[in-house]
């Protein structure tokens, strides 16, 4: 099986980590009505971590922590067989609160656009970003960017992006494949 | 982006067409719903493009409430349609009643009827996914699947759990559904009633048949029971209700004499005093109204998992 092309790996990988959790640090300080938000399922292995070095650095900080299902927010279900859902944990509601939504990869955005819409079903937030490892450049479907990127890949269509997340954070892993590998 | 649900069937028509690893999906899609509908607000916008029709040919109150309140907290259009009310009693025919409803474009149809086999002949014959919201004396499986589901929540996974179902096993299309969807899950299975209202054969499912209740709760991890259902015998199976309730109804103080406590499940509507009385009925062990709830969170999965299948 093609194993596909590292485009970022320890030590830089984990150099990337570092950098978007102190970027989220120098906007929000001690992240007061602040809630980081990850998106299942993925997005969720790239929260996790950035929310633990965030309270590494800054242990006492105040940011609120969840993770978002967007399987029925999605404007696509007439058009693909039903997706198995995930568990969402958002023990808040985000009226008026700043929001950080986290994603691996962002590539057309219409997973952005639905966890937009999943976010109104919990309030109205006072703003919200979006923090992505990996930005897939000029194949955005609606205008949608991110505000904190780990890097930048441009690549054909057919291509696709994998993170492969590892216990041993020395083997995390961005491989780009030339085709989707079913499965 | 998640993993795609593989759920194997167009149609909920019944227990016995679906799989375990289907029952599966369906309890894990309904896990999501029930964070859903705990929520301030109790609302997704996955089913915004489709129109369900509730076709109710027999009265009912839970499980229509529950199908309408599921549909709509999933943003469906909804249609209700019920017999007493309507062109059926001008005399049209059911296939063309249905097809009727269907050219306005209704995608799903929810049908409960008095005659067993309605939904199966209605999926073989019209362009719509059929959900069996009770048919005669076969199926219910919504009922089986919230009632399986409720048991999971408080006893785990069922594999070697010990079930019993109390009452009108004869008549109750719960009690067939039931009895598929826990055999399925590796439950063990007794049926207990008079014996004539024990249908002959019943072995033959993989039940055992007892005709002592209490016996029967000393025995279970879990009861569930079942209303006499009058306006489905035709001869008298009984000689009283008050005979009944003598012998196979369920009260407190026999539930005092069962060692261990045990879960209570009744897919209602309850005849207090028939066969639960009020102080089991609404005794700690009963898990009556969490039953209802589930209700809605299980026909909120099965309408998410059948209605893209066309």
């Amino acid at each position: 099986m093609e194993r596909g092309r590292i485009i970022l790996k320890s030590p830089r990988f984990d150099l990337t980590l570092q950098r978007l959790a102190h970027q989220l640090i120098e906007t929000y300080g001690q992240f007061e009505n602040t809630c980081l938000i990850g998106i299942q399922p993925r997005g969720v292995e790239l929260s996790d971590r950035i929310y633990t070095l965030i309270t590494e650095i800054i242990p006492g900080h105040q940011a609120k922590y969840g993770k978002l299902d967007i399987t029925f927010y999605r404007d696509d279900f007439r058009l693909r067989k039903a997706l198995k859902a995930n568990d969402t944990e958002m023990d808040f509601v985000v009226d008026d609160q700043r929001v950080v939504l986290i994603d691996d990869v962002l590539y057309t955005g219409r997973t952005i656009q639905a966890a937009l819409t999943a976010l109104n079903y919990f309030g109205r937030p006072k703003n919200v970003e979006l923090l992505v490892l990996i930005d897939r450049r000029f194949k955005r479907e609606i205008p949608i960017r991110a505000d904190y990127i780990g890097t930048s890949v441009d690549a054909v269509d057919e291509a696709h992006v994998v993170v492969d997340w590892d216990l041993n954070p020395l083997k995390n892993e961005v491989r780009l494949f030339k085709k989707k590998i079913e499965g | 982006m998640g993993s795609e649900a593989k759920f194997s069937t167009k149609h909920l028509l019944g227990i016995k067409y679906i799989s375990t690893a289907d029952i599966e999906l369906i309890f894990h899609t309904a896990d999501e719903f029930k964070e859903v509908i705990n929520r301030p607000i109790k609302r997704v916008p996955t089913l915004r493009d489709i129109t369900v029709a509730n076709i109710f040919f027999e009265n009912s109150t839970r499980t229509r409430i529950s199908f309408e309140l599921a549909e709509k907290r999933l943003s469906a259009d909804v249609v209700n349609f019920s017999a007493s009310s309507s062109s059926v009693s001008k005399g049209e025919t059911l296939l063309d009643t249905v097809n009727n409803i269907l050219s306005m474009k209704v995608d799903m149809v929810v049908i409960r009827h008095p005659a067993a086999g309605v939904p199966v002949y209605l999926s073989t014959r019209v362009n719509a996914n059929i959900i069996n919201a009770g048919d005669g004396t076969h199926e219910h499986p919504t009922q089986a699947l919230l009632d399986a589901y409720s048991m999971i929540e408080k006893l785990g996974n069922l594999r070697g759990k010990k079930i019993v179902i109390v009452g009108d096993i004869l008549h109750s299309r719960v009690a067939l559904s039931n009895i598929f969807c826990l055999k399925k899950l590796g439950a063990k299975v007794r049926v207990c009633g008079p014996p004539t209202l024990i249908p002959k054969f019943i072995e033959s499912l993989g039940v055992e048949v007892s005709f002592d209740v209490e016996a029967s709760l000393k025995w279970c991890d879990a009861a569930n029971v079942l209303r006499i259902q009058l306006e489905r015998q035709e001869i008298p199976y009984l000689p009283s209700l008050r005979e009944y309730a003598q012998y196979y109804g369920i009260n407190a103080a026999m539930l005092e004499r069962v060692d261990r406590p045990i879960l209570i499940l009744h897919p209602g509507p309850i005849n207090r005093g028939v066969e639960l009385s009020s102080d089991a009925a609404d005794s700690k062990q009963s898990i009556i109204l969490q039953q209802v709830e589930n209700g809605v969170a299980i026909r909120m999965a099965v309408l998410y998992l059948l209605a893209n299948r066309n």
